[in-house]
C-alpha cells in the first residue's frame, strides 16, 4: 500500500517502509481538535496565545491576571519609585518575560535585511566551555557566564553585541522543485570585559512559545521514558533518549522536558533562571546576580531587592510560574478538511509521528501549589516525545547541556505552530529560527530524522502542500 | 424565521403583493439579522470615535501652534471626550475581527500598560525616551516600527502616549499627571521641537487606525462586515467572545484584580489622566450597548433595533435573557459606584471601601461572563474562549 504514494521510489524504500508496521497509519481522532482536552480555548488572532485554561476556577484566573501582569510588564533599574518591580540588571536582555515571549509567543532572529542594526529581540546565546559542572551541566564560561547578556543598566557596561551573518545553502527536490535554506553564523563584537575563553560554545536560542506548557510539565516521567525504550526497540534510525537534568525546585535529578536541549525540568527552575539569567531579578531559588569577577561594574551596582529579599519574592514569583501553567493550547484549526486529513495521513506515513508523538494523558502536577487541577487527567496533543535526537551536523550548535551532546535537539511541540504568524507576525522555527517555514524546518532534518526528510522530499508538491497544512493545523 | 408562517405566506392571494403586518412583526431575529445589526452598531460607535478623534486631533493641533495652558486644557477635554466613546468599542476585541486580526491595530491603539521612559524623560531619568533621541526618527512609519519594540511595555503611540504627552507622569497622590505646556515650547524643555512632532504624529497615526476600523464596519461590498454579516451563527460566537473575554480578562482582571493586588498607582489604566473609572464604566456599558442592541451616540441619538443578541437569546431562553441583562446592568451601575480616582480606591486593607466598590463590579462581571456562557450554549454554541468552570 505505502508503495503507491512513492512514485519513482526505490523499490527498498517500499520495503523499509512495509516494515515499520507500528507506524500504520492510524485513524484519525476527532478529540484531536481539542488540543489541550477540556483546557482548549478556541482562539485564532493576536491574541491566540495568551488566554487561561479554558476550565480554570474563578480564584485560578484571577491568580492568573495577576501572574501575567509580572510577566508582561517592565522591571525598572533600582532604585526605582515603583517598588513592585525594580532590580532589572546589572546586566539583561530584555525587561520584561514578554519582551522576549511576545504575546505569550515566539521570537525570532534578527532581521538585518531591512537595516535594522540592532539587537535580536527574543533570541539569545548560551555560552559554556568544554567539560562538566554541577551537577553534570555546562561549565559557563569565566567571564561571560552561561549567557550573552547585551544591554546593561546604567553605569554598567553591555556584555558586548551579536551580529549574525547568513549563508544561503541552495538545494534542489527530487521533483526539481528549487529552495534555499539560510545558515546562520553568530558572532560577538564590542566584548566589554576582555576576550571570550578561545574553546567557548555558544548556542543561539529563540524564545518558544508558551502555549500549553502546564501540560507539558504534567506529562508523567514514565510516558518520557517508554517513549525511549518503544524506539529503542523499533527497526530504524529513530533513538531518542530523555535529558535528566538539575531542578532548582525540586532539589534534585529529574528528566528535562524544557529549553531547546530539555536543559530544564520545571516551569519554576525555567522562570527563575530565565528571571535571573535574562533579566537580572533574583528570586529565592537563584538569590544571586551573575556577574563574574572580571564584571567589577556589574558587582558594584545597586540592588532591587530590599533587606534580606529578593528582588521577587516567592509568592510572586509562584503566580508568574502559575500564569504560564495555566496558558491555554488553542484548539486545531480546519482539523477535517481533505487536504489537512491527506496530510494527517502522509504525516504519519513519513515517521514524523516517531519522534512528534501526537498525545498524552496528562497525570498530576510536579509541582501543586504552581499549578491547576485543570491540567490533570486531560488527553492533549503536543506532538512530541519530549526525548533528544541526534538531528545531524547541519543543525548542530556543538555544544552539551547535561546528556544532551552537540548534535541533540528535542524534539519541540508542533501545536500552535499554524498561529504563530496571527500572534507574533512570522514564521520562523528551530532554535535559531533559521527556518522561514514548516518546509524548511522539515528540509533541515538530518541525523535519526533524515530518512523522513527524504521521503518527505520525494513527495509531490500537492503531498507536500498536504502535510505542511496539517502540520499548520494543529 | 418560523417556517410555518413562511408556508402561510405563500399561499395568499396572487395579487395580495404586501406582507400582512401581523407578520412582519412578529418576525424573529436570528444569526443574520443580529449580525447585521451588530454590525450597524460597530460600525456607527468606531464613526463616533473617529469624529470625537478628529476633534482631538484639531485641539492638538490648535494647542501646538500656540502652546499655553488653556491649549493644553483643552486637548485634555478632547481626549476624555473620546476615550468615553473608545471605551465602549472594546465589546467588539478578543475574536480576531478587524481591531485585533493579525494586521490589527489594537497594539498601536490602545496598549498599556505603557514604559514612560521608552517615549519621554522622566524623574530620574530626564535624557530617557525616544523624543530625546535626536538620532531617532519621528514618523508614522517609525513609531509604527517602534511600538511594542523589544517589549510589549515599549508602547510608542495610542490613546495613552498622547495620554502621556498631555498629562505627563502622575506623581502626586492626590491628582493627575501635572505636565506644564512648557515642555512643548522651544527653549523651555529639552527636545521641545520633538515633543510637538511627536504629540502631532503620534495622533494622526491614531486618526489613520481609527478610519481603518470605520471602513472595516462600513456597508461595503469587499470588507470585514460583508464577511461578518454572512458568517451565521459563527458570527454569533464572535460577539459573544468578545463579551465574555471583556468581561472576565480583561476588565475583571487585568484591569482591576491586578490593580487590587498591587495596590500599585502604574496598574491602572489611564494612569497619567486619572480617567480609569470612566474606562470601567465604558467598557462595562459597551458591553450592555451589544447585548441589548441600543447604542447612544455621541450626538445624544440613540441607535436600537429588535435584532440584538439578548433577543435571539430570547428566542431560546426568555428568564435567561432577562438574568443577563440584569446583571449586564448591574456591572454597569458598580462600575458608576467606584469613586476617583481610582488609584486611590484600590489603597488599602481588606474593608477600605474603595477597594470593596472595585471588588463588587469584579464581582459582577465575573458573573456576568458566565451568564453570557450559559447565553452562548442556549444558542447552541460551544466552542468559547471561555467555558464554564
Amino acid at each position: 500500500m505505502f508503495c503507491r504514494h512513492w512514485l519513482g521510489g526505490p523499490l527498498a524504500l517500499c520495503l523499509g517502509a512495509l516494515v515499520h508496521s507500528a507506524m500504520a497509519v492510524p485513524p484519525r481522532d476527532p478529540a484531536d481538535e481539542k488540543t489541550g482536552g477540556a483546557t482548549t480555548v478556541y482562539a485564532t488572532g493576536r491574541n491566540a496565545f495568551s488566554f487561561p485554561l479554558a476550565n480554570l476556577s474563578d480564584e485560578e484566573r484571577t491568580r492568573f491576571a495577576i501572574g501575567n501582569s509580572f510577566f508582561r510588564r517592565n522591571w525598572v533599574e533600582a532604585p526605582a519609585s515603583t517598588t513592585a518591580r525594580d532590580g532589572l540588571g546589572p546586566h539583561f536582555i530584555a525587561r520584561s518575560c514578554g519582551g522576549c515571549h511576545v504575546q505569550d509567543g515566539r521570537g525570532a532572529p534578527p532581521d538585518f535585511r531591512r537595516g535594522l542594526q540592532d539587537q535580536p529581540i527574543g533570541l539569545l546565546l548560551r555560552l559554556s566551555i568544554p567539560g562538566v559542572g554541577e551537577h553534570g551541566g555546562v561549565i559557563p564560561e569565566p567571564t561571560y557566564g552561561d549567557q550573552l547578556n547585551n544591554a546593561g543598566i546604567q553605569g554598567v557596561k553591555p556584555e558586548g553585541l551579536i551580529t549574525l551573518r547568513v549563508k544561503p545553502l541552495k538545494g534542489q527536490l527530487p521533483d526539481g522543485t528549487r529552495y534555499t535554506l539560510l545558515q546562520p553564523g553568530y558572532t560577538f563584537k564590542d566584548l566589554a570585559y576582555g576576550p571570550m575563553s578561545p574553546h567557548t560554545l555558544v548556542s543561539p536560542r529563540v524564545a518558544p512559545q508558551l502555549i500549553g506548557v502546564g501540560l507539558i510539565e504534567s506529562i508523567a516521567e514514565e510516558d518520557i521514558l517508554a517513549n525511549a525504550r518503544e524506539q529503542s526497540a523499533m527497526a530504524g534510525p529513530i533513538k531518542g533518549v530523555p535529558n535528566r537534568v538539575w531542578d532548582a525546585m525540586a532539589q534534585r535529578m529529574v528528566i528535562g522536558r524544557f529549553g531547546w536541549k530539555a536543559n530544564v525540568g520545571s516551569l519554576a527552575h525555567q522562570s527563575a533562571g530565565a528571571f535571573v539569567g535574562d533579566m537580572g531579578i533574583t528570586s529565592p531559588l537563584f538569590p544571586h546576580q551573575t556577574c563574574t569577577p572580571t564584571q567589577k561594574d556589574c558587582l558594584l551596582a545597586p540592588e532591587g531587592g530590599h533587606g534580606d529579599a529578593t528582588e521577587i519574592d516567592a509568592e510572586t514569583l509562584g503566580h508568574v510560574v502559575f500564569y504560564q501553567a495555566a496558558l491555554a493550547p488553542p484548539a486545531r484549526r480546519n482539523s477535517t478538511h481533505p487536504e489537512v486529513l491527506k496530510g494527517q495521513r502522509l504525516f504519519h506515513q513519513a515517521q514524523c509521528a516517531s519522534c512528534h508523538r501526537p498525545s498524552y494523558q496528562t497525570g498530576k502536577a510536579l509541582f501543586p501549589r504552581l499549578s491547576s487541577p485543570a491540567l490533570a487527567g486531560q488527553k492533549i496533543w503536543p506532538y512530541t516525545d519530549l526525548l533528544l535526537h541526534d538531528m545531524g551536523p547541519g543543525l548542530a550548535d556543538g555544544r552539551p547541556d547535561f546528556a544532551a551532546h552537540g548534535q541533540q535537539w528535542k524534539t519541540p511541540p508542533l501545536w500552535g505552530i499554524g498561529l504563530i504568524k496571527d500572534v507574533n507576525g512570522h514564521t520562523r522555527l528551530l532554535h535559531d529560527g533559521r527556518a522561514r517555514n514548516v518546509q524548511e524546518a522539515i528540509l533541515w532534518h538530518g541525523g535519526e530524522a533524515q530518512a523522513s526528510r527524504d521521503l518527505f522530499a520525494r513527495l509531490s508538491a500537492a503531498e507536500r502542500r498536504a502535510l505542511i497544512l496539517f502540520v499548520e493545523s494543529l | 424565521m418560523n417556517k410555518r408562517r413562511f408556508l402561510q405566506a405563500l399561499s395568499l392571494p396572487l395579487w395580495s403583493t404586501s406582507l400582512p403586518v401581523a407578520w412582519a412583526q412578529t418576525a424573529l431575529p436570528d444569526a443574520p439579522s443580529v449580525s447585521r445589526f451588530y454590525a450597524q452598531l460597530v460600525h456607527a460607535n468606531y464613526e463616533d470615535v473617529l469624529a470625537a478623534g478628529l476633534a482631538l486631533k484639531q485641539s492638538i493641533q490648535a494647542f501646538i501652534a500656540r502652546p499655553e495652558t488653556s491649549g493644553l486644557d483643552a486637548a485634555r477635554q478632547a481626549w476624555l471626550l473620546a476615550r468615553d466613546g473608545y471605551g465602549q468599542t472594546e465589546a467588539f476585541r478578543f475574536y480576531g475581527g478587524p481591531i485585533d486580526d493579525d494586521k490589527g491595530p489594537e497594539g498601536r491603539l490602545n496598549a498599556w500598560p505603557l514604559d514612560e521612559g521608552y517615549i519621554d524623560g522622566v524623574k530620574g531619568r530626564p535624557h530617557s525616551g525616544l523624543i530625546n533621541q535626536r538620532a531617532v526618527p519621528i514618523s508614522k512609519a517609525s513609531l509604527t516600527r517602534l511600538n511594542e519594540r523589544d517589549g510589549e511595555e515599549n508602547i510608542a503611540a495610542g490613546w495613552h502616549a498622547i495620554e502621556f504627552l498631555l498629562w505627563g507622569q502622575d506623581l502626586r497622590a492626590d491628582g493627575a499627571g501635572q505636565r506644564s505646556f512648557e515642555d512643548f515650547v522651544t527653549g523651555k524643555a529639552p527636545n521641545a521641537d520633538r515633543r510637538r512632532q511627536y504629540l502631532l504624529t503620534v495622533t494622526d497615526l491614531l486618526i489613520d487606525d481609527l478610519r481603518t476600523l470605520v471602513a472595516a464596519w462600513a456597508p461595503a461590498r469587499r470588507n470585514y462586515r460583508h464577511a461578518f454579516e454572512r458568517g451565521g451563527m459563527e458570527s454569533v460566537r464572535k460577539i459573544i467572545v468578545g463579551l465574555g473575554s471583556l468581561s472576565r480578562g480583561e476588565l475583571a482582571g487585568e484591569r482591576m484584580e491586578v490593580a487590587l493586588n498591587t495596590q500599585d498607582q502604574e496598574d491602572e489604566h489611564s494612569c497619567f489622566s486619572d480617567n480609569t473609572h470612566r474606562d470601567i464604566v465604558n467598557n462595562a456599558l459597551g458591553i450592555e450597548n451589544v447585548w441589548l442592541g441600543r447604542y447612544t451616540r455621541r450626538d445624544g441619538s440613540v441607535l436600537q433595533g429588535p435584532a440584538s443578541l439578548r433577543a435571539l437569546v430570547a428566542t431560546k431562553d426568555p428568564a435567561l435573557a432577562d438574568k443577563v441583562s440584569q446583571q449586564i446592568s448591574l456591572s454597569v451601575q458598580k462600575a458608576r459606584a467606584i469613586t476617583p480616582p481610582f488609584d486611590r480606591e484600590i489603597i488599602g486593607g481588606k474593608d477600605a471601601p474603595g477597594r470593596q466598590r472595585v471588588q463588587a463590579v469584579i464581582d459582577s462581571l465575573v458573573q456576568q461572563s458566565k451568564d453570557l456562557v450559559d447565553a452562548a450554549n442556549a444558542l447552541g454554541i460551544t466552542r468559547l474562549t471561555l467555558v464554564k468552570p
